[in-house]
């Protein structure tokens, strides 16, 4: 990977593709390197980014609490939010009651990973993935809707149904990287890299 | 010109149009032709040597006798693997699966972002990307989730139809990073859509120095805007669900994001842990001719599939007629293209007893297409429905009816 790698960075177009080269690389197709010597340090296509262009598109938050915005929710909050804006996807309280099918999915569980259906408490390893999911694209019919302060409450409000936080606990950019998720244990990367093995 | 045309629409003769008017009362398949638009609005005439057709069009269309259709559910739409030939996917084939629908993007408005870990963070038109040095890529792309069993009623495209190829034409990530400068921390790059559910994938930033592609193009039109028009990212072999449509942001990071996608969703258990961030497609085939719900006759029957691997490229394919127990080298069509469908053939004469025919393919790295019980020993029992690519059987009736061989694995 290393060697591919240094390949692409010292001639970006060596990794382009033709249908007339193929190279026994397990990805690469080759135009002829001559075609690249033409290639100026910048095509001047395009043009630099403002702040504020990056600031508008920016939504997204890491597990490290990188990218999460002021403001702060708890659970009491976040269930009259729940109650209005996602109970009619999800269920009441989140679950999923016998015999009824759901537009969405249950969202509260026990914390075993075994057990169906997956759920915050039992199959997510991140608690910072439910802001930044619930604000990207919830609720469904109205993505993007949501104020933060609203996504810190329904984080808090689910991440309280699941047994994971204390009812009263401030949900805030210090507050939820913090929380251990049941579930992190149970991941792993994945680590095949080809080869005969059925993994 | 004029006289030319005229001659090509002679070929087909009175006999096989009314075999195929006859064919259209006989099956299913074709009654959409013939209660839906009528022979009379298809133009079928007693003999078309009598009276000139239709004149030329701007826009063509499939002949009416020909009515290959996506099998859409609530979330996705599957392409009809039997009735395709060769390994290109028309357009309006290629499979789908969204999650919020398809949006209606104006590609004059359209731009996209690149920042992070860069030295100059970027905004591209849809204008600007096209200016760049072009790449023209044949390679499928596959639902993780490309998986159906259970019963015998299933068509290749109910056991995996979340799988197309197109010709794929953009401009190579590493042309546009080579633009920003990338900072020697980086490691991951978050691919975000401009959908309603601003989908969100965490990538290695290796593939970006690979073979990622932002793409405007599949063969040779503007991409469909199912496909993400108008533009989308492409990475060869990779989970279908990675290569995000309607593209808009790409950030470039020293650490993962775990979106949604890549750590609730696209992830599956393995004994006693769940598998998260498997990227490439592992190798699989499937026999398309003779498949569910066709008829065959003893003598000749060419069997015919397509093989693909995510890793690279097909190395051989054998094909087994009697249940798995001998295993025979298909003919492979050429070109074989790395990450891509290709399309296998091989030459059987059927005496007329019972049977299962089945495929199994290898790629260059040695991979060897797995049974379903391989996997589930691998996995364990409990293994749902992502990166599941076992080889497939389909059972032959002593009368020649075709059923596909349900597995059960717990």
């Amino acid at each position: 990977m290393k060697s591919k790698i240094f390949v692409a960075l010292t001639f970006p177009s060596i990794m382009a593709f033709s249908a007339l080269i193929v190279d026994n690389n397990r990805s690469a197709i080759q135009l002829p390197q001559a075609d690249t010597t033409k290639w100026p340090a910048s095509f001047e296509f395009g043009r630099q980014a403002t702040p504020a262009e990056i600031a508008a598109w920016d939504i997204d938050v890491r597990p490290d609490g990188k990218g999460l915005p002021p403001g702060k929710g708890d659970a009491k909050t976040g269930s009259t939010i729940y109650t209005l804006k996602c109970a009619v996807c999800h269920g009441a309280g989140g679950r999923q009651a016998p015999d009824e099918k759901l537009l969405g999915a249950a969202l509260v569980g026990d914390t075993l990973a075994t057990s169906r259906p997956k759920t915050i408490g039992n199959y997510w390893p991140y608690a910072t993935t439910l802001f930044d999911y619930i604000r990207r694209a919830m609720p469904y019919n109205q993505p993007g809707s949501l104020t933060d302060n609203e996504v810190y409450s329904l984080t808090a409000y689910l991440l309280n149904a699941n047994k994971i936080i204390k009812n009263n606990t401030v949900i805030n950019a210090q507050t939820l990287p913090k929380v251990v998720m049941p579930a992190k244990k149970l991941f792993i990367m994945d680590n095949r890299e080809g080869g005969p093995e059925v993994k | 010109m004029e006289k030319h045309k005229k001659q090509t629409s002679h070929k087909i003769n009175r006999r096989t149009l009314l075999g195929i008017i006859a064919g259209a009362v006989a099956l299913p398949i074709n009654k959409a032709v013939a209660h839906n638009a009528g022979t009379e609005s298809v133009g079928i005439t007693d003999d078309p040597t009598k009276s000139p057709g239709a004149g030329p069009s701007a826009v063509g269309k499939r002949s009416a006798f020909e009515q290959p259709v996506r099998k859409p559910s609530d979330i996705s739409s599957r392409t009809p693997l039997q009735d395709t030939y060769g390994t290109i996917t028309p357009s309006d084939l290629h499979y789908e699966r969204h999650h919020a629908g398809v949006p209606v993007i104006d590609p004059a408005k359209h731009q996209m972002l690149i920042h992070g870990l860069v030295n100059k963070p970027m905004k591209f038109t849809v204008s600007d990307l096209k200016k760049f040095p072009a790449v023209s890529r044949i390679c499928f792309i596959e639902c993780a989730g490309n998986f159906r069993g259970g019963k015998e009623d299933l068509t290749p495209q109910d056991v995996l139809g979340l799988t197309s190829q197109s010709e794929w034409t953009g401009v190579l990530l590493s042309t546009l990073l080579r633009e920003t400068g990338v900072d020697a921390k980086a490691k991951w790059f978050l691919a975000e859509g401009s959908d309603a559910a601003v989908m969100t994938r965490t990538i290695p930033i290796a593939k970006a120095w690979d073979d990622a592609m932002i793409v405007y193009a599949q063969n040779g039109e503007a991409i469909r805007p199912e496909q993400g028009y108008p533009i989308r990212l492409l990475l060869p072999g990779f989970e279908g669900n990675m290569n995000i449509k309607w593209l808009r942001r790409i950030e470039i990071s020293d650490e993962p994001y775990m979106t949604r996608e890549d750590t609730s969703k696209y992830t599956y258990p393995v004994k006693d842990k769940i598998r998260m961030f498997s990227f490439e497609m592992d190798a699989r085939s499937i026999i398309t001719y003779p498949s569910y719900p066709q008829q065959v006759n003893s003598g000749w029957i060419e069997i015919r599939g397509i093989a693909w691997s995510g890793r690279g490229k097909v190395d051989k394919v054998e094909v087994s007629t009697d249940g798995g127990k001998t295993w025979e080298l298909a003919n492979l069509q050429e070109p074989v293209l790395s990450k891509a469908h290709t399309y296998f053939r091989y030459l059987w004469n059927w005496n007329g007893a019972a049977t299962e025919i089945l495929s199994r393919v290898t790629d260059e790295t040695g991979y060897i297409q797995p049974t379903l019980k391989q996997l589930a020993e691998a996995r364990g029992p409990d293994m749902g429905g992502y990166h599941m690519n076992p080889i497939t059987a389909w059972q032959i009736k002593p009368d020649g009816k075709v059923l596909f061989k349900p597995e059960i694995i717990k």
